[in-house]
This record gives C-alpha cells, structure tokens and sequence, in this order.
C-alpha cells in the first residue's frame, strides 16, 4: 500500500468521501476511482459501469468495482445524467490501475446542480481525512 | 475413545501451560447459568462390533437391489456404478479435505472440478457451469432467483410437469421474497401447455422441465421462442441427466439457464441424497450465478493450474447482496459424477442412454399388448404414465410381496391421473425383470 | 528452521481428462443388451456428447495422481478456524456405503424403508437431546440452507401473528452466509457491533432492536472463539421486542454436553454435521444443515417429518403451517447416516470430553502463540483462538506470506482474514482430534515461520515451494475467467 506522499492526488479535481474524484471540463463532470481507492482495491478485475441516460442523485451508487477479493460501490460526487461511460474498462478493468485519471475514467456527467462541486474535498483536504483514516487503521 | 488422543499425562502438561487446574475450569467464561448441569441422555457407546450389528439391523428389510426390482424412478434413478468410480471417490485426500481455497494444497479438487465443470457443458450445450448446487431442486429454485435478478422482474411460470418436489421447493425459496409463481398447466399429449402464456407478462423466466415428470420430451424450442418473445429467461430443468446422452441438448435450443437433478451420474440413490445439483447457463450472466466457480489459470512459474474465481458474488465477500447464501455445496458428488462420465466416455455414454431408452420402450410396448393404455403419446425417455384398471392397487400391493414395485402411484400428485402410474426403467432391469412384471401385472 | 513435517515428494503431472486417451477406449462394463433398439425420433437426437474415451487404467490414474495433488484431514492437520476439521471416521463411511442405504430409493413405501426412517428419526432425537431444543429438521443441505430455512421458520412464525418485520440483527463477526441467508428471506441485516472484549454488549443490541426487527442471529461461541457471555441477556431483550434468536451452531464443537442451547434463550439453531459430527468434507460437500427449534416453532418445520407409530415409522405431510420442503427429498441421507454412527460411537460422555478437549487444544495455542503472534483478544478462548500478523507487518510479511509458508512445512493454513474485524486475521482451531505432540510440532513451526520473518522474509514471500504449484494468478484468472475448456 502507498504511503501518503506517495498518494497521487492531482490538483484540478475535487474529490469524495468514498475516494471518487470528479473534474469540471466544461460543462460536464468527470468521475473516476482516486489513486487512494484503486492502491486499496488493489489489482482491480471487473468494473460495472450504468447505461448513458441514467440519472442519479449525488451520494446514489452508478457502478462497481471489484478486485479479486472485493467488491466495491461507486458513488454520484454530484448528482446529474450520465452522458457517457468509459466502455474500454469493460475489457480493460486494470486501467482504473494504472491511469486513474487519465485512460481510467468512469463516467461524464452532466451536473443537476453545479454547487454540489463546492461540497467536495479539495485536494488538501482529502489528503488531511485519508490521513487521518490511515492513522486510524494502524492502531 | 479411539479418536481422542489425548492421554492424562498429556492433558495435565497442556492444562499446565494453559494455567487451569481441571477441563471444567476451561469454561470459565460460560456464565453458570448457561452450564449444563446434568449429562447428556444419549445411550452408552456402541464398539465398532456391536455397530456393525446395529447397521445391519437397520438395513436388513430395506428394500433394494438385486433383491428387489423397483421400477420407479420420479427423481431418483437406479444406474449401476463401476466399483472404479467408488473406489477413487474414497481416497481419503478428495473425502477429507476442504473446500479449495488453499489452491496449492487442493490442485486435485479443483482440477477435478474443472473438469467436471467442462464436462457438463459439454453434455448440456452450454458455456459455463459452476461446482454443484446442493439438487435439482434447490437449482431450479436459484435459476429461477437469478432470472428475477437479470430481468428485475418478480414473476416466474413454472410448468406443472416439473418434478412436484421441485416445485414445491421453488415455492418455498420464493415465498418470503415476494415472486410469484404461475403454473403452467399440461396438455392431453403430456407436454406443459404453452398457450398459457399468452396471459401472463411481466415474466422473469418460464421454467420447464425436459423430460418432464411424466418422461416425456418437451418442445424446447417453443419454449425459448415464448420465453424470449416475452423478455423472458427460459429455463430447462430435468431430474435425469442420462437422457443428455442420447437427446437434443437444451443449449441447442438456446436455453438460457439450464439446472436439474445429476444423480444419475453415478451417485448412489442413498435414499434421496446426497445428489448433485447441476447449475449451467451462459457467459454473459457469469455475474449473476450463484455457487463456486473454478478457473484455469497459471502459477508463478508459468505452469497450469487451478483456483476458486470470481468470488466476489458470493457470500463470504458480497454478504446480504450475494449471488445466493450457498458455501457448502456436493463438491464430492460433482467429482464422482465427472469420474462416472470420464469411464463411460462419448459413445459409452450414447451407448448406455440409448440401452435405458430402449429397455423403457420394451416395458412399454409389453403392457400396450397387454392391452393397457400408455396415457401420454409423446416420445418418453426411461419413464412413462400407464393408466391401469380401477382395482389395480390390489395387484400393485401382491406384487409388493413378491418384491416388485410397479410403479409410483400418480394420484397423490396430479388427482386427475386416478389410477395412473409413472413407471420407471433402467439398465439394471433386465429382459427377464421386465418380463416378470409384465406376467405379475397381468395375472 | 530444522527439518520440517513437510517434505518433497514424487508426485505425476496429468493432464486435463480430454487431453488423454484413445479413439474407441471405454471405461464401463455396458450392461447387456437383452432387448432389441427401438426406433426414435431423430429430430430428438442430439449429436454424441464430446467427451474423452478412456479405459478403465486411464481413469484410474488419473484421479489417484489428481488426489495426490490434496491436502487431507489424513493427510495432517487441517486448523482451519470455524471449519472443524476433526478425523472422519473409517467406519462411518462403510455404513453409508451399506447397499440397503446406498441402494434406497427414497419413494418406496414406508414399510420397505423402515431401517432408514428409523435412523433418522433416531437421529433427530439425538440432536435435539445434544442441543437442548425441543425438534429437529434434517431436511437442510448444508449450513447455509440451514440459515435459510430457520430464517425462514422465523418469518413464518411472525406471519402467523400477523406481523411482517423487516429487520434482521447480525453481529460484526458473523459469518458471510448469515447476511446472505436472512437478506433471501427479505429482511435487511443490521449489523451490530461487538465490543473490546470482542463479544456482544446487551447495550448494543438494545440500541438497535425494536419492533421491526425478527430477531438477532448470534453465532455461539462466535467467529473470535469467545463464548458470547451476556447471551441470556441479549435474548431478553430480543424477546422483549417480540423477536427471535437465531443460533448459528457451526461452532458447537465447542459446547457439546457442556451448553444447551435450548435453555440460554435460543429459539432456533441449525447444526453442521460436517464440522461437529465428524462426517467428511468432500473438498466442498456435500455437508447437512439440521434446524433444531423450540416448541414454538415446531409446526412450521419443513415437510415430510418422520413419525413413529407404536414401533413403525412413517413420513407425514400433515403440517398445516410448515414452510413446505426445501429438498427434493429428505436431504443428504448418506451424511446423516455418518454423524448417527459417530454419536453412536461417542456416546454421552466422549461428545462432552471431545468438546472439552477441542477447547483445551486451541487455549493450549493460544497460550503457545501468543508470543511471537498478536492476540487481539487475550482472554479464555473455546475451541479456536484468533491471532493476527500486525507484529510480522513491520517486515513486510502479512498472514497469505506466513500460510503459504505452513504448506511447506506440512500443515494446512489456518483460516486466514477471518473473521472481518481482526485485520490479518489467522484462526486457529485445532479440534479435538490433534494429539499434543502434533500440536507441539505445529507451535515449532509457526515459531520457526515467525522467526523466519524477521531474518529471511524472502523466503515467505516465494513461499510454497514444496507444493505441487506455486502461488497462482488469481487476476487473471478473474479478468478472463475460463472456466471451462
């Protein structure tokens, strides 16, 4: 597992409680698996990924990520339409590995409410609270 | 006791280093309150002799072969078994180990399994089974969860011709989810009426089983037309596997889960279990099955082998949004059903279905001479419904005694088929066993 | 480390069945063809099944040389935590295999069939006497359809008053099965936290229990190996309510003759005849689940039941209220024909000293271990101790590297990151089975292990060597799974 400064936590993207990031371009939101989340699932072996179309609320879960040995939900960092679905994931569930931000993205969507962005961590903050969690974990 | 070891010397040095002074004492932790206090009322221990006369007491006036000639089948089939097959399923290294999740110290498990998955495919037609379901019942019951899982519908129509233990276990598993379940009723030629369903929609699966409770074989292909045709999941079930040997696999008809009963495998009838629940259907639903799934894989050495994958729809890691609840399976039944498969071989396994098929259709054409009436046209497989006259029970109870059992009476199932039986043969009737009955019948 | 019980050996390769064999070989005597081939519908016909053709030799060495490649009860020591690998008894086999058994069709009128309805209503006496309850179901199949169908006579019962409740009470240390089980009945599980102590507080299930909740599914002794203490406390509260208690009896080994369930507030357990009774494991099954109930609960029970009358037993549906069946027929029969044969062997007093002594053995671990592995929990265990890898941690060796390693030296793994609370979990139970010079041998060698991590940690992380095959690629074997050939 990574230590905390070995954590790559790109500026530019807010991030969630569950280790989602989401990144404006536009007027759409980006959202993928932070490299926190994708070092603790470790070699990551299916990704579930909704239909373009759907619509969930923030919090709601939109997919699932599994590893050999777990299985996790992945949740809306802001409510809004999916408008489109990374489909290279379905054969190539590993680039949540090796490209978190980049080739591994999860989903576009477009915002319901763009203050929702504001409610997330920044990239100070999160890495303060995963810290934070990392101490916990060691006791 | 021979299987405790442990002499008083040695439970005095472990008492020691444990630091209590007695055994009771290691229950220290249990409130007094919880503690038995009298012993337990169960009879004194029985040596390995006097057992062996116990036994034989209770299997003394069971009635089984060669002594008795049962020509009942309905769920349980009498096939013979090489002593080859029981004499490797006994080596103590598959019968006394665990499920394989140490894949280094299991390798013969879980190639075993392998192989046994590979096998059923290959008899059904279809792309992936997985390890064993506990019967044939409770793998309908499971294909049928898992239909409702995929289409996210809650109704489910199961034809009347499925075994009736079967489908009074579907709706047991059913009941407290909420599904309903539709019956689908039978036609005058012994084959589920699919005209049925024009009533019915929303339907998550339309199960059927082939052949059917009464041997007959069902129309497969509508079967999937209608169940598609509806956003449906078809679902084939069967109580005896052998017929796969010599019939149309549901896989060629494009079923889409197909689940039954595979005692027939050589496992001993053993008063109904342990059987084997065979559970298959196809790739693009591998993550919704339920039960273990074994894969090829390499080591770290590049070199062949096996282990338990895409576990992460079972219990022990997804918990209450799990596949199914099922741990324990009938991983030794599911060997011992490949190594039956592995001895008869491609045209062993033709060869001996075909036997059975036809050793049925001798009984059959016997009792039309007799002039009694085949109830159902269609083509059967080892089973049939003969109607036979109002005071057959009679002839039914002589037979009895003279060790023959003709038959299972229909009528505590289907109270339409009065006077009605399912008769049942194998290959272990011979001419001269068929023909006695025959004669028995007659007289 | 000095020698080890864990050795090399000559062992075959062979090869996957169809990858053997010749055209024409058969490995079955065809029984003889004394009537003639009738005609068929050939639309019905399907092309001959692409299986291998083998003789009879083939067959033979194959399998021996794949069940040379397992790791057996009578092979060595199998301390797999919450499993119960104790000896399976020789003698048990022979009599399921007896060919009145074996033989048995399970439709046959009951007058034919008198010797196997006996045994199992003789055998559910047994285990409601073992228990302390009141009636038995051996219908089950295993644990799990155990679970399932006790949950279920849980919501027939709460049916049968009316009362449709949503809720089910799980604690953190259960097993995978117990939320899997009740959420098929169609109750959300709750879970509820157990306490520094590692067992449940009567307060924390207070906390969450009302009258929505079914009832609570503890398992006792739980999944750290401690007896859950305030469980007649827990089980007022939960009554109080209106719920239920549910006891997920796969550690019973432990209390034999020693607890009855019955009389500490449980209204329903099911049993493993595959853990406590001795009968074999089978690589994965098949094992049986018996329900054992309270008076309560008795009408909803699956159907058939055995019933005797005068000295003659028969089969009865006559159950109104019964939850219908949940096995084709009366469930695995050759498994309950072993777990009779091994009480009969036992009798009253050697169940309770085997119970006695699988507790001793895993304090006598507990006690040994401790040392050089953490103990999350130091208190007096029952029949197996939990330790974890935290101390090895600090050398990069986790609890996988230190079981691979336990192979090399000839014993099975513990389970291992089980139960869920204890990171790097390692759980030990021993069974009564293990003499104290396997135990001792066992000690060394995980000492050696812990030693080894500290001064060769390479040689745990290329661990086993001695095994057939080395650590497998369990990633792709997920990624693109071929799960048949």
């Amino acid at each position: 597992m990574k230590s905390i400064d070995e954590l790559n936590l790109p500026e530019g993207c807010r991030y969630a409680e569950d280790h989602e990031w989401a990144k404006l371009e536009g007027d759409k939101v980006r959202v993928g698996l932070d490299d926190y989340a994708q070092d603790q699932l470790q070699a990551i072996v299916y990704v579930e990924l909704p239909q373009v179309g759907d619509s969930f609320k923030k919090g709601e879960p939109f997919g699932v990520v599994e590893s050999v040995k777990a299985v996790v939900d992945c949740y809306m960092p802001v409510g809004g339409e999916i408008i489109a679905v990374n489909t290279a994931l379905v054969d190539s569930p590993q680039l949540v590995n090796e490209s978190p931000y980049d080739e591994g993205w999860m989903i576009d969507i477009k915002p319901t409410d763009l203050t929702e962005m504001d409610t997330l961590y920044t990239r100070e903050s999160i890495k303060e609270a995963t810290l934070k969690r990392m101490e916990e974990e060691d006791q | 006791m021979r299987y405790l070891p442990h002499t008083d010397d040695d439970i005095s040095a472990m008492l020691k280093v444990v630091g209590v002074d007695n055994l009771e004492e290691l229950f220290s932790t249990v409130p007094g309150d919880c503690l038995k206090k009298e012993p337990l009322n169960l009879s004194d221990p029985l040596t390995e002799w006097e057992l062996n006369q116990h036994m034989a007491s209770l299997t003394a006036n069971m009635a089984t072969m060669p002594e008795y000639k049962v020509f009942v089948g309905a769920g349980s089939y009498e096939h013979f078994v090489p002593s080859s097959v029981m004499s490797l399923l006994g080596r103590s290294e598959f019968v006394t180990s665990y499920t394989p999740y140490q894949p280094e110290v299991s390798q013969g498990t879980l190639q075993g399994i392998f192989e046994y998955q590979t096998l059923i495919c290959r008899l059904l037609g279809m792309e992936v089974a997985n390890a064993s379901m506990y019967d044939g019942a409770s793998a309908l019951a499971e294909g049928l969860l898992m239909a409702a899982r995929i289409t996210k519908r809650k109704k489910v129509a199961i034809s009347r011709l499925i075994h009736p233990h079967h489908r009074d276990v579907v709706k047991t598993y059913l009941w407290p989810t909420g599904y309903e379940v539709l019956e689908l009723p039978y036609s005058e030629d012994g084959k589920t009426d699919l005209s049925a369903l024009g009533g019915m929609d929303e339907l998550a699966a339309v199960a059927i089983q082939s052949p059917n409770f009464f041997g007959c074989v069902e129309d497969l292909t509508a079967l999937h037309q209608k169940a598609s045709g509806q956003g449906a999941l078809s679902i084939v079930s069967f109580t005896e596997a052998l017929a796969y040997g010599l019939l149309r696999n549901p896989g060629s008809y494009e079923a889409n889960i197909v689940c039954g009963e595979g005692q027939s495998m050589g496992i001993p009838q053993s008063f109904g279990g342990p059987s084997l629940g065979i559970f298959a259907s196809r790739m693009e639903y591998v993550r919704n099955m339920p039960g273990r799934l074994v894969g090829k894989t390499v080591d770290q050495a590049g070199r062949q082998g096996f282990v338990l994958t895409l576990a992460t729809r079972e219990q022990h890691i997804r918990r209450e949004r799990a596949t199914s609840n099922i741990c324990t399976n009938q991983g030794l039944c599911a060997l011992g059903a490949a190594m039956y498969m592995a001895s008869l071989g491609k045209y062993g396994l033709r060869e001996l279905a075909k036997l059975n098929y036809d050793k049925a259709e001798y009984l059959k054409r016997r009792l039309r001479e007799s002039g009694l009436k085949i109830r159902f046209d269609s083509p059967t497989f080892n089973e049939f419904v003969v109607e036979f006259p109002r005071d057959f029970g009679d002839t039914y109870r002589r037979l009895l005694d003279q060790k023959i059992v003709a038959g299972l009476a229909l009528a505590p199932y289907y109270p339409e088929l009065a006077n009605h039986y399912l008769m049942g043969v194998t290959e272990t009737k011979t001419q001269e066993d068929i023909d006695t009955l025959v004669k028995g019948i007659e007289s | 480390m000095k020698e080890t019980l864990g050795t090399t050996g000559l062992v075959m390769n062979e090869p996957l069945l169809w990858e053997k064999g010749g055209k024409g070989r058969c490995g079955f005597s065809m029984p003889r063809r004394d009537v003639e081939p009738s005609p068929i519908d050939e639309g019905l016909v399907g092309p001959v099944p692409d299986f291998p053709e083998l003789s009879e030799v083939d067959v033979v060495r194959h399998y021996t040389r794949l069940s040379q490649w397992n790791y057996g009860v009578d092979t060595g020591m199998y301390p797999l935590g919450s499993c119960t690998m104790k000896y399976n008894p020789k003698v048990n086999e022979k009599y399921a295999g007896l060919p009145g058994f074996a033989g048995a069709h399970p439709l046959l009128p009951p007058s034919m069939v008198q010797g196997a309805l006996k045994l199992m209503y003789d055998l559910e006496r047994f285990l409601s006497e073992i228990t302390g309850m009141d009636a038995t179901t051996l219908q089950p199949a295993a644990g799990a359809q155990g679970e399932l169908t006790g949950t279920m006579l849980i919501y027939a019962f709460l049916r049968s008053k009316g009362e449709h409740r949503s809720k089910f009470l799980i604690p953190d240390t259960a097993h995978g099965t117990n939320p899997a089980s009740v959420s098929l009945c169609d109750f959300h599980p709750i879970p509820v936290k157990s306490n520094e102590d590692g067992i449940l507080s009567p307060e924390a299930v207070a906390e969450v229990m009302d009258e929505d909740v079914a009832g609570i599914l503890v398992t006792n002794p739980n999944t750290l190996g401690l007896f859950e203490e305030n469980i007649r406390e827990i089980s007022e509260i939960v009554h109080g309510k209106g719920g239920l208690v549910y006891c997920d009896g796969a550690n019973m080994n432990a209390v034999m003759g020693i607890v009855e369930m019955g009389k500490i507030g449980v209204d329903v357990m099911h049993l493993n005849l595959h853990k406590t009774f001795s009968t074999p494991h089978g690589g994965g099954g098949p094992g049986s689940g018996p329900v054992c109930v309270k008076k309560h609960l008795e009408p909803f029970l699956p159907v058939p039941r055995v019933v005797q009358e005068g000295e003659t037993y028969r089969l009865s549906s006559d159950y109104p209220q019964s939850i219908g069946k949940v096995h084709g027929f009366y469930g695995n029969f050759g498994v309950m024909i072993r777990a009779y044969s091994y009480i009969l062997s036992m009798g009253p007093d050697n169940l309770k000293k085997a119970s006695q002594l699988a507790v001793l053995n895993a304090n006598y671990i507990k006690e040994s271990l401790k040392a050089v592995f953490n103990l999350p929990y130091d208190r007096p265990c029952m029949h197996e101790c939990v330790f974890s890898d935290k101390r090895q941690n600090v050398h990069k060796i986790t609890t996988l590297d230190m079981a691979k390693r336990l192979i090399d030296c000839g014993f099975h793994p513990p389970t291992i990151y089980f139960p869920l609370v204890v990171a790097g979990a390692i759980m030990v139970e021993p069974t009564e089975s293990e003499s104290k010079e396997t135990l001792d041998e066992f000690i060394e060698t995980c000492k050696a292990i812990a030693n080894e991590a500290e001064e060769d940690p390479d040689a745990l992380h290329a661990a086993p060597k001695n095994a057939k095959v080395q650590r497998l690629d369990e990633v792709t074997a997920a990624r693109q799974p071929c799960l048949a050939d």
